[in-house]
């Protein structure tokens, strides 16, 4: 028998169970996945749970429930990869063996590499909303929070999901006006970038939103530390900006047990070709999703495309034919604009996301960058995709892992 | 939108924020005149860095301030000192090499 072995059972590594238990025989293949955690969250909900929009239950189930028969769940933190003699050492101290190894264990909140992040304040006047305890925390803190200056922040990219801190400000404005409180409360938007949009369609789009929502834009902003004690943040060229409530992103980074296999880049992420999803580590070591370095969104419709490619690249690696170099960078994702409303892009490695319709030419029935509910609504259909579709590696109609042209207006783009 | 650009005697093509679309027509002149449109007035020290960040470029290695800072090209602080307000932003558009971007 061989050996397939995938490393994470979050959205990445539990698509690619269900995909490959279907693609490979089960005579001549086992495959196990290994996971530290016991429950699986559904991590767009972690944008809704502050707002009291959704409730605890609504993103977590357990992390068995969607791993297929026939596909052995361990579950233990990894110490490391050893690429050498193909095998990974748990912590528990068994080894095991594989023919085909599958990195997907994502990425995590590191805010402990700023200054003065972590401390007493952290989780008390600053918060998180990328963990399923930071989401909570912070929820609790709104439902009490009497207003002030609420300072949401990104600290460095890349980051997993990069619109959902301008999706946290715009539910903000949303949430404190349906309390009647949005005059107590002043929102600031800060990031690294060259703005709260950098790309020049989206830009010209959307711009109007900040406007409209009384979002205050601080870019450029690249954080050197936290003065928690004086509520204050500090960057590089020594620029302060003061909060009541900082809701940052803090840095992402890759597993630590990529570091102490001895590979990854500065920040932990593996070094994948973007087009095969084969790692310059090793012929048989691939990376999916958030835990490699390809220049896309870290996001779970790139993971989603990534799945349906890699599978296939995996059943010809074991055939020995050359591997498609097929994967273009798609992304779609929705937007939350508040009220009731979403936009929705759909972009790969070289298309900026433009406007159009979605998934079909003129009918839609969803509008690309552009204000709908009908778009809200998909946003929220999304959860039951989620569960029941996406992560047990079943096609979504009508969507394909490259993207398509067709419904985009392109003429104007460069 | 790409627009053409004259730059002293060079004729190169940008987009409409003014990068360049191809790295293989700057030339130190250009990143010369492109400095002088962002009041930078170049040192050693900045061609240094501008040589860091093309080289980066054409390995497609995704630049951010965490890798500038570990380049052993100069510190955060200092990359700032030489390109104030917005430092990557501003020294990518003199090194002929895209605006670091997000997805929207």
């Amino acid at each position: 028998m061989k050996e397939l072995l995938i490393l994470g059972a979050g959205t990445s590594g539990t698509m690619m169970a269900n995909h490959l238990r279907k693609a490979l025989p089960k005579k001549e293949w086992n495959i196990s996945i290994v996971d530290q955690e016991e429950t699986h969250y559904y991590q767009p909900g972690f944008l809704f749970l502050p707002f009291d929009l959704y409730k605890s239950k609504d993103v977590k189930k357990k992390i068995d429930k969607f791993i297929p028969k026939g596909v052995k769940l361990i579950n233990s933190k990894i110490e490391r990869i050893d690429k050498d003699s193909d095998t990974v050492l748990l912590k528990n101290d068994t080894t095991l063996k594989y023919d085909i190894l599958i990195i997907a264990t994502g990425t995590d909140i590191a805010p402990q590499e700023i200054e003065g992040m972590l401390g007493e304040h952290w989780q008390n006047s600053v918060f998180d909303f990328y963990t399923f305890e930071g989401a909570k925390n912070l929820r609790n803190k709104l439902r009490t929070w009497e207003g002030g200056k609420l300072v949401v922040h990104i600290t460095e990219m890349p980051i997993k999901c990069p619109v959902a801190p301008l999706e946290f400000a715009f539910l903000a404005d949303s949430f404190f006006i349906n309390k009647g409180m949005r005059e107590k409360v002043d929102i600031t938007f800060v990031t690294p970038m060259s703005g709260a949009f950098t790309k020049p369609q989206a830009t010209e789009a959307l711009e109007y939103l900040l406007k409209q929502k009384r979002i205050t834009v601080v870019p450029d902003f690249n954080i050197e530390r936290v003065d928690g004690e004086h509520k204050k943040i500090i960057d590089y060229a020594d620029k302060e900006i003061s909060y009541d409530l900082l809701v940052t992103v803090p840095t992402n980074m890759g597993d630590d047990m990529i570091e102490r296999s001895g590979f990854g880049d500065d920040l932990n992420f593996v070094p994948t070709d973007k087009a095969t999803l084969q790692t310059s580590v090793n012929d048989n070591i691939f990376a999916i999703g958030d835990a490699t370095n390809i220049p896309a969104s870290k996001a779970g419709s790139v993971a989603h495309f990534e799945a349906e490619i890699l599978t296939e690249n995996i059943k010809r690696y074991i055939a020995g034919q050359p591997l498609k170099k097929e994967y273009d960078g798609h992304a779609n994702c929705f937007i939350e604009t508040g009220h009731g409303k979403a936009l929705l892009i759909d972009f790969n490695y070289s298309q900026e996301p433009v406007k159009g319709t979605f998934p079909f030419p003129v009918v839609g029935p969803l509008s690309l960058l552009k204000e709908t509910h009908m778009n809200h609504l998909g946003k929220l259909a999304f959860r039951w995709i989620y569960w029941n579709m996406l992560i047990k590696g079943k096609h979504i109609p009508f969507v394909s892992a490259t993207m398509d042209t067709s419904g985009k207006q392109l003429e104007k783009s460069v | 939108m790409i627009v053409d650009k004259i730059y002293g005697e060079l004729c190169v093509t940008c987009n409409e924020q003014g990068y360049l679309t191809d790295l293989n027509q700057w030339t130190k002149d250009v990143g010369l005149e492109i400095a002088k449109e962002e009041n930078i007035v170049m040192t050693d020290k900045h061609w240094d860095v501008i040589d860091y960040l093309q080289d980066q470029c054409r390995k497609q290695v995704a630049l951010s301030i965490r890798k500038i800072g570990k380049s052993g090209v100069v510190s955060i602080k200092e990359f700032y000192q030489l390109f104030p307000n917005g430092p990557l932003k501003i020294s990518s558009r003199i090194a002929g090499i895209p605006k670091p971007v997000s997805c929207i």
